[in-house]
């Protein structure tokens, strides 16, 4: 084999790996990608039922109901111009509270809840997810600075 | 005044490195020997005014200095002093200056070991690593000093995210960053060969001790990490693709693919251009992952800081040094010529698939992390992406690698004979398959394809991995057949600990159990074999916590075989709620307790687990670190004659002659 072909066929394997590689890629891609809502895109229809997808906004206040013998609980998620009531069954993580910034990962179901699979809240009191800070401050809803720690304090 | 000396001293340092980059490179450019002599000496300085600086951050922590912001912004008073001194590298100013401390340390080494390197050569070295030096300290003063003063001084400080104060935080950054830090060697060296012109065998054998140590490292804080984010944040998960993890990993594919092409390089003389592309790669992803971390552009435990002004300087400087270093390589590396000559099926070609798919792995990665980044920052939507992505690229790209490195080690160089090798293994591949049926069929569920597949796997590396090692003792006929260089064995014990996280990744991501229940006191719940008793909840004082702590006492049939007291933490200086899960440890399995919330009437939310072979996984990375250490202790690397150099590396010869 001269030198030339050997190359050729390394080339082709890297190139059939390459591409196989990046095929995989994108397939996985395409099913995993999460895109954020906002509670007013989720209102005004804009996000898709039947497909796992990340709100966020404030964990309205006084809306956290429990039942009493699962752990199942129902919250309300604002940004201040609109809501979307989440339910999820299992434990909230430690910072989840009243008037915190929190993403919930799930599926709206047809009658408009969301059902989560996972909420995220974040070991900072100061912290507020980025998206939902962008969400807040699109509704002027956003807690300033003092404010937003004073509700934590 | 103690932050104002190590202010003073990390000026100094940021001299020195100056003096380090700019003397030693332009002697030896134009060759002048008394200014490459400025190298080894203004290396060392640089090292001690960094330490200097360093202990006098410490000592600001230790004493509860709260005038200096970063203390005050970072410790507390009743902070037990373990994690006062941890806390040093708790948050962003401090863990970029142990950055430039440990870079300080690698460069110093290197000042110390070169014995036989040419003059010229050392050199272009430690100047590189005075470029890279200058970057991070100027950052440091520019950006993010960690000696400024807060006036006026508050009475305390904020203290430490509760998240960090474990003695994790001591151990997962200093190794981590030895090991980022450490592929800065590499990286000089392939651009000082870059720099000189004499890309050989030579350059790759000086190269290679220093990238296995730097692996090492980073295999050990990648592994510490894990184990360090499977009892802390109480989600009983060991990697999460998290992009800060991502980001250390993403180096470690690339170092593992150079650490192999390297070995190519030095006993073949192939590979030369690539190596040095992959050592640059390596350092590249090396400082992409402190701009991602340290940026603010990532949210997540890691992410202290949301400065622009800082994300900014790192991207110039990622430019620069990446920009630069792929410069200098697209105008010097057509003239290296790689003369070698390999056949298709050889230990050559087989080096390079794994070199492929380590490549394609790390890309899909970078690929996952930068993607959700780019669309963001171009306004194009905000996405996320899922940890099933990761796993679902991941695993096709790197199953291949497990199988062949079972083979790799016992194919020829240049020319491998394939009759040979199937002779050597056919009956490796039923008993594996063998082996894992049993195992999954008495223990587990053999109806598991995957994790009977990566099992047999597994079993596969780890039998074929000691392979050349029987084969030797049975040509030698005995014990002398045992004595083989440390570098055999350090790539044996490498491969069998792949094996070994192998089988814990295979038995415990398929076969682990949990539940999340509502227990009251008294109340018991099954999981699997066992029987977990909540006997109630209890307050506990820590130095500088409340804890309500559970117990649970936990059975297998009748027998009681652990109590376990698992914690919700609560820090009333930020008022942090913490969940400190309990863990039973066995190399068989895990049993992990997790407190979620109150309820009312007493009860509490829990997450139980049960973690088959979880441990398997860290036991494994430890193995691979010590893999790569007895590898780096080859004697080889350390007789290599002075004389023997002189020819080699031709740099010295003109040297000699002018």
């Amino acid at each position: 084999m001269t030198p030339r072909q050997r190359r050729m066929i390394w080339v082709a394997v890297i190139i059939t790996g390459v591409s196989l590689a990046t095929f995989l890629a994108l397939a996985a891609f395409q099913k995993n990608l999460l895109y954020f809502y906002t509670p007013s895109q989720v209102q005004a229809g804009e996000a898709p039922t039947g497909y796992a997808f990340r709100v966020g906004g404030l964990v309205e206040k006084g809306s956290v109901k429990r039942q009493p013998d699962s752990l199942a609980v129902r919250f309300t998620l604002t940004d201040g111009n609109a809501k979307v009531t989440v339910f999820y069954d299992g434990i909230l993580p430690d910072l989840f509270r009243e008037g915190q910034g929190i993403i919930a990962i799930g599926q709206l179901q047809p009658d408009g809840l969301f059902k989560a699979s996972q909420v995220l809240a974040k070991h900072d009191e100061n912290y507020m997810p980025p998206e939902v800070a962008d969400a807040l401050k699109k509704t002027g809803a956003m807690p300033t600075v003092d404010e937003f720690k004073g509700a934590n304090r | 005044m103690i932050a104002e000396f190590g202010q003073l001293a990390l000026v100094i340092a940021l001299l020195m490195a100056i003096l380090q980059a700019v003397f030693p490179l332009a002697g030896a450019a134009l060759k002048v020997p008394i200014w490459m002599a400025v190298a080894r000496p203004a290396a060392r300085a640089q090292f001690l005014f960094l330490a200097v600086s360093f202990y006098c951050l410490t000592q600001s922590f230790i004493s509860n200095d709260f005038s200096v912001r970063y203390v005050a912004e970072h410790s507390n008073s009743a902070l037990p002093l373990m994690y006062r001194i941890a806390a040093v590298w708790g948050a962003h100013e401090g863990s970029v200056l142990l950055w430039a401390l440990i870079l300080g340390l690698w460069t110093a080494a290197v000042s110390i070991f070169n014995r036989g390197l040419a003059e010229p050569f050392v050199a272009r070295i430690l100047g590189i690593m005075g470029l890279i030096s200058i970057g991070i300290l100027l950052f440091i003063l520019l950006t993010s000093n960690p000696f400024e003063r807060l006036i006026p001084m508050p009475p305390d400080g904020r203290d430490l995210n509760p998240l960090l104060q474990d003695f994790g935080l001591a151990v997962h950054p200093p190794m981590l960053y030895m090991g980022y830090v450490g592929m800065a060697v590499p990286f000089s060296f392939a651009i000082a060969a870059l720099l000189s012109g004499s890309l050989d065998a030579a350059w790759a054998r000086w190269s290679r001790p220093w990238t296995l140590i730097a692996w090492s490292f980073l295999t050990l804080g990648i592994t510490l990490g894990s184990w360090w984010a499977y009892y802390e944040l109480g989600w009983g998960g060991w990697w999460f693709w998290d992009p800060v993890e991502n980001a250390s990993f993403m180096p470690w594919l690339m170092a593992t693919a150079l650490i192999h092409s390297l070995a190519v390089t030095e006993k073949r003389g192939a590979f030369k251009v690539w190596t040095v592309l992959l050592a640059i790669f390596a350092f590249s992803l090396s400082l992409l992952g402190m701009f991602l971390v340290r940026s603010g552009v990532l949210v997540s435990v890691h992410a202290f800081a949301n400065d622009p002004e800082r994300g900014l300087f790192i991207l110039i400087f990622l430019g620069l040094v990446i920009g630069g270093s792929l410069l200098l390589y697209a105008l010097r590396a057509p003239a290296v010529k790689d003369h070698a000559r390999f056949s298709l099926f050889s230990r050559e070609s087989l080096l390079l698939l794994n070199n492929i798919l380590l490549v394609i792995a790390a890309a899909s990665v970078l690929l996952g992390t930068l993607y959700p980044l780019v669309l963001d920052a171009l306004k194009l939507g905000k996405i996320s992406v899922g940890p099933p992505y990761f796993s679902s690229v991941f695993t096709p790209v790197t199953a291949p690698l497990f199988v062949l490195a079972g083979i790799g080690p016992l194919v020829a160089w240049r020319q491998g004979n394939l009759a040979k090798l199937w002779r050597q293994i056919r009956w490796f591949i039923p008993a594996s398959l063998i082996a894992a049926a049993i195992i999954t069929s008495i223990w587990f569920d053999p109806k598991q394809i995957k994790s009977f597949a990566a099992l047999a796997c597994a079993i596969w590396l780890a039998s074929t991995s000691l392979l050349p090692l029987a084969q030797r003792v049975h040509l030698r006929q005995g014990w002398r057949g045992l004595k083989q260089p440390t570098g055999f064995y350090g790539m044996t014990l490498a491969h069998f600990g792949l094996a070994v996280f192998l089988v814990g990744v295979a038995i415990s991501n398929h076969y682990s159990t949990e539940k999340t229940v509502r227990l009251a006191p008294g109340d018991s719940a099954q999981l699997g074999d066992y029987r977990f008793v909540f006997q109630g909840v209890t307050e506990q004082e820590g130095p500088n916590y409340t804890a309500d702590e559970g117990t649970f006492e936990i059975y297998a049939g009748n027998e009681k075989i652990a109590t376990l007291k698992p914690q919700k933490r609560f820090y009333p200086v930020q008022r942090n709620i913490m969940t400190e899960a309990a863990i039973d440890p066995a190399l068989s399995r895990d049993i992990y307790v997790a407190l979620g919330e109150a309820m009312e009437d007493g009860a509490w939310s829990v997450r139980l687990y049960v973690k088959p072979a979880v441990r398997w996984i860290w036991l494994g990375g430890l193995l691979m670190m010590g893999g790569g250490l007895l590898a780096a202790a080859d004697r080889r690397y350390r007789a290599i004659k002075p004389a023997r150099q002189a020819d080699t590396l031709t740099e010295h010869a003109l040297t000699v002659k002018g």
